[in-house]
């Protein structure tokens, strides 16, 4: 242990630990701006600088371990004339448009500037600027980045997809993608992280809003809107409204008020994905030696960039399940509008996601297999949710619960966890276990693919003792290292639920941004709880569904859901010419 | 007002000049990687600040270059930027009055022709393909990319055998690169901004000599795979260490009667004792290497045998023949050629110079190594003659004062004429053409030509010829190996041959003669290669953890630089002249790292490379 003293505070200290982990100890708020624990503690910003007695120049709290004796000082005048003055050289080169900007409100660069009580610009403003690419959900603007390097750390060394890299030398050294091309010509999985860690506006996800509201106002069309299991346990942090009360109801009531004309649950289609996806891996293992192993979940559009880009020899492994969102939207446009006699070219489709990614998989060419049309037309991420909402005057907290309509607005239990990493696993293994036997199993027997564990295995017994092998990865890191296992030899397995972000969509890339912390875990409790809560847990119990197969489909499958709820994996690209 | 006075530079002047003399310094520790467009716009905005502003190219064109430069960084470039670059400096080099506008406009014409697709690159893609990979600048210099903080923090840590294992990791002479080391990592040090760049080959030897022995570490798994190693030199040796280390078998082909190359048969022992020479090399053969010694490949074995009876070659025989003037009386008794002497001396058989009058003719390191060699072995008067400036001499600085304080004298610009004989057609006499220096040559070195003065004698019972060496290609060329037109094996920077799969080569025999770590980097470097070509990826790893950096006080301090016992004592005796660093100097010299694998870029991207 280390003895210091921090502001005339005695603190004690493990060795190693640093002079910003000493005072977090004793309450004393240390500003940053580039750093992230454990992920970039690279003393880049020099916002976190302190006086250490001995020591002419300030030290970089975040990057100088403690030592013995040590007598620092966080927040002397000399400190803070010298913070600040980091700052305003920062603010130079950052736009400070901040009426226009996504992240005002929730920008740790706003919010340090007001912390030192700047209230002007010290210097001239030097704005880098660069060109946006309308075709990627992912928007990086230049004039906005203050090199904290967060983006290129965490695509790196999280995700590993080495999108950002740190271009150019000298003083016009910045951020740009590793190969100079836009957006959309990358290998980007547009899982959204670099968002989710960027302390400013430069990236964000593409605003899709007016698009919804442009189809709110258009009378002729019927709206229908879908929200993924994960965004119900994440949209009210930014409102404040404590998570027991922000129930998948009350988030019906909000899309209610909105305006759409059907508020149902992409649940629904999540339960339909586990009953197509169940079936095709009973299908598969019972023809073993006609397939490539193991097989993969396809639900995660990142996840399907990854593959497809970085892996391509694996594509044919992933199941042919089109997603639940494509599934709800391919549904949308067929059954739901002949049951309604509305034209499906007058149907709008909207979904509220946790991810951006999927904003690009709705415009997947190939998944046009209703009517024509895109089955799902625009992609809304929770915070955009939100923002709408906010600029609809809508007050949620002040409203009551209401249901989903009917028919695609219900879900179970095994449709929930889909939001959470090992949920769809859960979920398969649920309704893949009742297939075999026709019996259900205790809803809670497969709980060892569930937690924040990145990189889970186990083994299910099957009738006929048969081991079934299966694994949970999420974040693709944790991807690439199960994929070269799986190509050296070193592991083998029968089914492998992959999600792109860390922890599953409850930490996805469209989620609620909170300052140098993630909430993906929390989330992922809030689903399974709702789970467990659930009187219905099997997708197969599910009587939408049951009565979609009886009314329509007729069997998961079959020649109609071959056409509208599969997709050939290896028919579609990720660049398309 | 007096009629005159005597001028006195005012105070800003003198701040200039302190800030002209710290400009000096930043530049002399110029990273790699800097962009090269910025560069020279920076050159060009500095060359700026002295013209005079009476013509109108230099007063204007410095101004537009500068101009036009920062709008090809800011990415606003029009596509004819270059063009109007170039045409500035052309009418500025042709017409300005003076050498401020002329001088300035000739360097940027060379960086417009030197890195013009930089140039495009900046107008075509608005940014800058340079840096994103700042490296630790010691690093980047070190041919064999040696993890220098690493092991200045094992020494200052006093962890001298793990200095030793980090070194090792790069380079398995350690000791050889203490010693002789030509140390480029200290050109860009860092510190030079601060002070000066760090003594790091001194802290390297203070390790080596306080390490003692430090075991080998375990060769992985046999593979099976056989190597031969032609050339038991440094290149050679490197590469058979880390396949050693790799599990391959090796065996290495040494045409002498001893191991070492260049550092046995090139660097004399009073600058590198041939016990601590024996024991690194007895070091590196622990780890199960075969030794033939004695074996002249291309003669008793045949290339090709090799090439049948190994799975992969590499060949690293080093620059060992010599040149001779080609003057009237090279032939004559007592006339050598460095090498020849140098081999001898190698091989245990030193010569007897009492009472003779050597001469070596050359100016570079083996010159030197000549000249102090003669005295040692007891000449009467040693004389180095040479047809350039001493400031011209390629040899290391401290080489020729070294030189110069065993009483070394010193003819130079003084041409060799011819050698004269006496009855017996020995060596008696050098006849030499005095020297003027002259314009600058291609080489951008001055060109000295014959002075207006008649040739002079220099009595010379002995001649030394120490004006390079050669690699002897004759039975390369019969082995059907390809050359290069300078006469080296023609191998590519993987250290493949041309057209020879599974021959590699390195080291002297394909750059001409150079340094020992370059040689080492190319065994290192064919090592990594040999491994793939054999279908493997062993890597090798640092085995130490680095203790962290401390933060520091940017306080200037000397730099401790390496004493020399006294030149009365040393040039009596085959001891080493240099002395080691004290206890002492190496805590306070290897305190002085800045620590560059964490601070800056390190910390973020330019840390250090674990393993190859």
């Amino acid at each position: 242990m280390v003895n210091l003293t921090i502001n005339g505070q005695s603190v004690q200290i493990e060795e190693g630990a640093t002079i910003l982990d000493a005072a977090s100890r004793v309450g004393v708020e240390i500003p940053t701006l580039c750093y992230w624990k454990g992920l970039n503690q690279i003393g880049a910003c020099r916002v976190c600088v302190v006086e250490v007695v001995g020591y002419d120049r300030l030290l970089p709290a975040c990057d100088t371990p403690v030592e013995d004796g040590m007598v620092v000082r966080t927040h002397s005048p000399k400190v803070v004339q010298a913070r600040k003055t980091n700052v305003q050289l920062i603010l130079s080169e950052h736009n400070t448009s901040c009426t226009t900007c996504v992240r005002s409100g929730n920008c740790e660069l706003q919010k340090l500037s007001k912390q030192l009580n700047i209230n002007r610009d010290a210097f001239t403003s030097r704005l880098e600027s660069n060109e946006l690419d309308p075709a990627s959900p992912l928007v990086r603007e230049a004039d906005k980045c203050v090199k904290c390097m967060r983006c290129i750390q965490v695509c790196d060394n999280i995700q590993t997809v080495n999108i950002w890299s740190f271009l150019g030398i000298g003083s016009n050294a910045t951020v740009g993608t590793t190969e100079n091309k836009p957006l959309s010509q990358t290998d980007c999985s547009y899982c959204g992280q670099c968002v989710t860690h960027c302390p400013v506006g430069a990236l964000t996800a593409r605003d899709d809003t007016d698009r919804v509201l442009e189809m709110l106002a258009d009378q002729s069309v019927t709206t229908l809107v879908q929200v993924a299991p994960a965004v119900r346990a994440a949209w009210q942090e930014e409102f404040g409204i404590a998570p027991d009360l922000a129930t998948p109801q009350r988030l019906a009531a909000l899309l209610r008020r909105i305006g759409f004309d059907y508020v149902f649950d992409t649940n629904f289609a999540a339960d339909l994905t586990i009953m197509e996806e169940a079936s095709e891996f009973l299908e598969r293992f019972a023809h073993k030696e006609d397939y490539q192993w193991p097989m993969f979940t396809s639900c995660c559009p990142g996840w399907m960039r990854f593959l497809k880009t970085k892996y391509p020899e694996f594509t044919a492994n992933a199941s042919t399940a089109k997603s639940p969102q494509q599934m709800f939207g391919a549904i949308a446009k067929s059954y739901f509008a002949e049951r309604k006699e509305l034209d499906p070219h007058n149907v709008r489709v909207v979904s509220i996601m946790p991810c951006m990614a999927k904003k690009s998989e709705c415009e997947i060419a190939s998944l046009r297999d209703a009517c024509g049309d895109p089955d799902v037309d625009v992609v809304l991420t929770t915070r955009e949710l939100n923002r709408l909402v906010a600029s609809l005057g809508i007050k949620p907290e002040q409203l009551a619960d209401e249901e989903f309509d009917s028919p695609l607005g219900e879900g179970t239990g095994a449709a929930v966890v889909f939001g959470a990493t090992g949920g769809v696993m859960d979920a398969a293994l649920r309704t893949a276990y009742f297939m075999l036997t026709g019996a259900n199993p205790s809803p809670d027997a497969f709980e060892q693919v569930r937690g924040a564990k990145p990189w889970k295995e186990s083994v299910v017994k099957a009738p006929g003792d048969v081991d079934v092998r299966v694994a949970v990865v999420s974040g693709l890191g944790n991807t690439r290292k199960l994929l070269d296992a799986l190509k050296r030899g070193d592991v083998e397995y029968d089914f492998v639920e992959v999600m792109a972000c860390p922890g599953g969509c409850a930490n996805g890339g469209g989620q609620p941004i909170h300052e140098r912390s993630e909430r993906g875990e929390t989330r992922a409790t809030a689903l399974w709880n709702l789970d467990a809560n659930m009187a219905v847990r099997f997708s197969h119990e599910n009587q939408s569904v049951k009565t979609l197969y009886d009314e329509y489909l007729e069997k998961p499958l079959g020649e109609k859901s071959h056409r509208l709820l599969h997709v050939d994996q290896l028919g579609w690209d990720v660049h398309p010419n | 007002m007096s009629r005159l006075e005597l001028r006195t530079p005012g105070r800003a002047q003198e701040v200039v000049d302190l800030l002209c003399r710290t400009a000096e310094q930043r530049l002399a520790a110029n990273p790699n990687g800097v962009c090269p467009v910025e560069t020279t716009k920076n050159f060009v905005a500095f060359a700026r600040s002295q013209t005079c502003g009476k013509c109108s190219p230099c007063r204007i064109g410095l101004a537009q270059t500068v101009e036009l430069l920062e709008q090809v960084l800011r990415g606003t470039a029009r596509p004819d930027a270059i063009k109007r670059l170039e045409e500035i400096a052309r009418v500025v080099e042709e017409t300005a009055d003076c050498a401020i506008g002329i001088e300035t406009a000739k360097t940027l014409g060379i960086a417009l022709r030197g890195f013009r697709d930089d140039f495009e690159a900046h107008i075509q893609t608005k940014r800058c393909h340079n840096g994103g990979q700042s490296p630790i600048p010691c690093v980047a210099n070190c041919p064999a990319a040696v993890d220098i903080p690493g092991y200045l923090a094992c020494v200052h840590a006093g962890r001298y055998a793990d200095a030793v294992r980090v070194i090792r990791k790069d380079n398995p002479f350690p000791s050889a690169c203490g010693y002789v080391c030509e140390h480029p990592c200290e050109s860009r040090c860092r510190r030079g901004l601060v002070d000066a760049p760090l003594n790091i080959r001194g802290l390297k030897r203070y390790a080596v000599d306080f390490a003692k022995e430090v075991p080998q570490p375990e060769r992985m798994p046999s593979t099976g795979k056989k190597v031969a190693i032609i050339g038991g030199g440094p290149s050679g040796l490197t590469a058979a260490y880390y396949l050693a280390l790799m599990g391959h078998a090796v065996t290495v082909f040494e045409k002498r009667k001893r191991l070492g190359g260049m550092i046995r048969y090139g660097i004399p022992d009073y600058r590198y004792p041939r016990e601590t020479l024996d024991a690194e090399i007895k070091s590196i053969l622990s780890l199960g290497i075969e030794v033939k010694l004695g074996v002249d490949v291309g003669k008793e074995i045949s290339y090709d045998d090799l090439r049948r009876d190994y799975d992969a070659l590499y060949i690293a025989i080093g620059a060992h023949g010599d040149k001779k003037l080609r003057c009237k009386g090279a032939d004559a008794k007592g006339v050598y050629s460095a090498v020849e002497l140098l081999r001898a001396v190698g091989d245990g058989n030193k010569p007897d110079f009492r009472g003779k009058r050597v001469v070596v003719i050359g100016g570079g390191n083996v010159a030197m190594d000549c000249l102090r060699s003669a005295v040692r072995f007891g000449a009467e008067k040693v004389t180095c003659v040479y047809r350039r400036r001493k400031e011209d001499m390629t040899a290391l600085p401290e080489e020729i004062e070294g030189a110069v304080g065993e009483g070394v004298e010193f003819l130079t610009l003084h041409a060799p004429v011819e050698i004269e004989t006496d009855m017996h057609g020995v060596a008696v006499e050098l006849w030499i053409q005095p020297q003027i220096v002259g314009l600058h040559g291609a080489d951008g070195r001055p060109q000295p030509f014959n002075a207006a003065a008649p040739a002079t004698r220099v009595p010379a019972d002995v001649v030394l010829m120490a004006i390079g060496q050669s690699v002897e290609t004759e039975p390369l060329e019969a082995a059907g190996i390809k050359l290069q037109r300078w006469g080296t094996i023609s191998a590519d920077d993987s250290a493949r041959v041309e057209d020879m799969p599974g021959v590699f080569a390195g080291g002297d025999c394909v750059t001409g003669p150079a340094t020992v770590i370059k040689a080492i980097a190319a065994g290192k470097v064919a090592a990594a290669n040999i491994d793939e070509y054999l279908g493997y990826r062993h890597e090798i790893q640092l085995s130490v953890d680095i203790p962290s950096p401390h933060f520091y006080n940017l306080n200037a301090c000397g730099r401790v630089n390496m004493l020399e016992r006294e030149s009365c004592e040393r040039k009596n005796d085959a001891a080493c002249v240099e002395l080691g660093m004290s206890e002492q100097e190496a805590r306070q010299e290897s305190s002085r790292c800045l620590r560059c694998d964490h601070f800056g870029y390190g910390r973020f991207r330019g840390g250090r490379e674990g393993k190859w």
